[in-house]
């Protein structure tokens, strides 16, 4: 009966109900582990399936060459393989402009993810461990901004970068996705919670400069926090199809999202002949842009998911 | 000054000798040195659009002498536009009836896969999030392939059966069609969040409920569904938002049902055209402002009516 032992609970339960609630929830714990349901997990199991099934025909239909995603079963695979062929006429098509706007998608999601991740992180770190003048009201000014829709933004935005000169550069798309009103909400919070008072307090007896204390010593703390904020950012600019749509008119400088996009409707338009082989090369970079960010969630979802469970629970 | 005497109080009277720290920020300075960054860029990012859209709303294109202030004509337009009122509602309607779905699928799959009753919960819970990480682009072309009515499996396996291929892009089913994508696309998000929220649920309130004997179904009801309250709204807002703000699944769908869906299938999507293909950019920056306030109004409603079902 040692709490060692004990895998259920990972506080220390009340004292007078020490002995009886572990019991209890050790029983029950283990109770459940041994009755997993079949029916319950059966359900599940279809409800992933219907999850699974658009990617199952991607990864199939790559490797079919046009003629065959007509002629074939959609959701199996044909006779003449071709997946490696695709990825090439994927890759070197139109001189390589699927590499250049692989390359784009990069450059805009990761500078944009890091930045606003730092960005949020530093204010919110300020907002939760500093009063000064103003704070509650910044702070609610920039909640109130979860609600104003970004593309409702977007339209003024794009004519006031016209105005600067912006449109039509890598900054029109970096420059709005550097600035994360969630990222700050979920850093706030994390950073109130993760950041002791005590631990700054002790760090500023021995002399530390409050910029050396957020550098050293905050943002490791924060780390789970940041890691959520990349990942979402990350997400929602490699994702982000109106803006590059309304900001770019030079396809050297389109995201996949785009450029996908403008594959497609060639490929609809096109019909036959010159452009024959555009519906495969429009699956096959599909499936090339997706696997990405189904990587970068599937190794971190340890830090993704205890950030998110933070930003969830208060309010 | 009044930021440092404020900061002051707060330091702790045994760092009274201290008074500068060795390089670096002052405590008093600190705070807002480190918000003003980020509120630099949100002035520029959120506020002045929003500014100068509500600005160019005043104004007109007039064929002759150029831009001339017609004050809140441009809404009186709004208000009337029957273009506009299409957009808004359809997307309304698409809202009352696909979000309260898709949430409800989303508690639904957090609690089945945090009821510690599922095998391979793990995976299950990865392969419904999955979506989420796939560009709506993607998502979009990826249904609009399998609802095809030429190479689409459901086309071709009704095809064998010897029954009618199903229209899903058809005029009736396109709304069900592009819900089904939304759903697909978010309903992993939103379980996630659910679920995060439940996860952190101390185990003592479990242990207490099971001391009074309260089966699974008595929990779920009477100690999880409260604990995720807060989450619930947060999905709820988000998804709230992202419906009224519509327009990559419908316009990357436009190619392939151009009867169907037209240039002001969403509002988003009139606004759209109203600024780059029908060069109306003042009409078209009262329409986004207009839009913008409605989702406003709609996310304060929500938010006004969850709390007070909260004190009640």
């Amino acid at each position: 009966m040692t709490s060692t032992t004990s895998p259920s609970t990972s506080r220390p339960a009340p004292r007078a109900t020490t002995a009886g609630a572990r019991r209890t929830a050790r029983g029950q714990r283990r109770r459940s582990v041994g009755r997993r349901s079949t029916p319950l997990t059966i359900v599940m199991l279809a409800v992933l399936a219907y999850f699974l099934l658009p990617l199952f025909w991607l990864a199939v239909s790559s490797t079919k060459s046009t003629q065959d995603l007509f002629t074939t079963f959609g959701l199996w695979f044909s006779h003449a393989p071709q997946l490696l062929d695709n990825v090439r006429e994927t890759l070197t098509h139109d001189d390589g402009v699927f590499l250049h706007w692989l390359l784009n998608t990069v450059l805009y999601s990761v500078g944009s993810a890091l930045g606003a991740a730092l960005l949020a992180a530093a204010a919110g770190y300020g907002f939760a461990k500093y009063r000064f003048r103003g704070n509650n009201a910044a702070f609610a000014l920039v909640l109130g901004a979860i609600m104003i829709p970004t593309t409702a933004l977007a339209i003024p935005t794009y004519l006031l970068f016209a105005k600067v000169d912006l449109v039509n550069t890598p900054w029109a798309i970096v420059l709005p996705s550097l600035v994360s009103p969630f990222g700050l909400y979920l850093m706030r919070i994390y950073a109130a919670d993760a950041v002791p008072d005590s631990l700054l307090e002790a760090a500023r007896i021995d002399g530390a400069g409050e910029l050396r204390i957020f550098v050293t010593i905050a943002l490791r703390l924060l780390a789970p926090g940041l890691v959520t904020v990349v990942l979402f950012t990350l997400v929602a600019t490699w994702n982000n199809y109106f803006l590059p749509l309304i900001m770019l008119n030079d396809p050297k400088l389109y995201p996949v999202t785009v450029g996908l996009s403008s594959w497609a409707s060639q490929a609809f338009g096109g019909g036959s002949g010159a452009n024959s082989n555009m519906l495969a090369l429009v699956v096959t970079g599909s499936l090339i842009s997706v696997i990405p960010l189904v990587v970068a969630f599937l190794l971190l979802q340890r830090y993704w998911q205890s950030g998110l469970a933070t930003g969830g629970v208060k309010q | 000054m009044t930021a440092t005497t404020v900061a002051s109080t707060e330091e702790p009277r045994r760092a009274g000798p201290r008074r500068r720290p060795r390089g670096g920020l002052r405590q008093g300075a600190a705070g807002p040195l480190f918000v003003a960054p980020f509120m630099v860029l949100f002035l520029l990012m959120f506020l002045a659009p929003l500014g100068y859209a509500a600005y160019l709303s005043l104004f007109r294109e007039k064929l002759i002498g150029g831009n001339a202030f017609v004050g809140l004509d441009n809404y009186v337009t709004a208000l009337k536009d029957p273009l506009l009122r299409q957009g808004v509602t359809r997307v309304a309607t698409f809202l009352v009836i696909q979000v309260p779905l898709m949430l409800l699928l989303a508690l639904a799959f957090a609690l089945a896969l945090d009821s510690g009753l599922l095998r391979l919960a793990r995976v299950i819970r990865l392969g419904i999030f999955v979506p989420y990480a796939v560009p709506s682009v993607v998502a979009t072309l990826m249904w609009g392939y399998l609802y095809g009515p030429d190479f689409g499996p459901f086309a071709q396996l009704s095809e064998k059966l010897g029954l009618p291929a199903p229209h899903f892009l058809g005029d009736g089913w396109m709304p069900v069609s592009l819900a089904n994508i939304v759903t697909w696309e978010f309903v992993g998000y939103n379980m996630i969040i659910l679920y995060a929220a439940l996860r952190t649920v101390p185990q003592e309130l479990y242990e207490a409920a099971a001391m009074d004997g309260a089966g699974a179904w008595r929990t779920a009801w009477s100690i999880k569904l409260p604990a995720l309250r807060p989450a619930l709204l947060l999905t709820l807002l988000f998804s709230v938002i992202g419906s009224f703000q519509l327009f990559n699944e419908p316009k990357l769908l436009q190619p392939v049902a151009p009867d169907v869906i037209d240039n002001a299938y969403t509002a988003n999507l009139y606004a759209y055209s109203l600024a780059f293909t029908g060069q109306q950019v003042n009409y078209s920056a009262a329409v986004s402002f207009f839009l913008g306030l409605v989702i406003v109004i709609f996310s304060y409603a929500v938010l006004f009516i969850a709390n007070r079902r909260r004190t009640s």
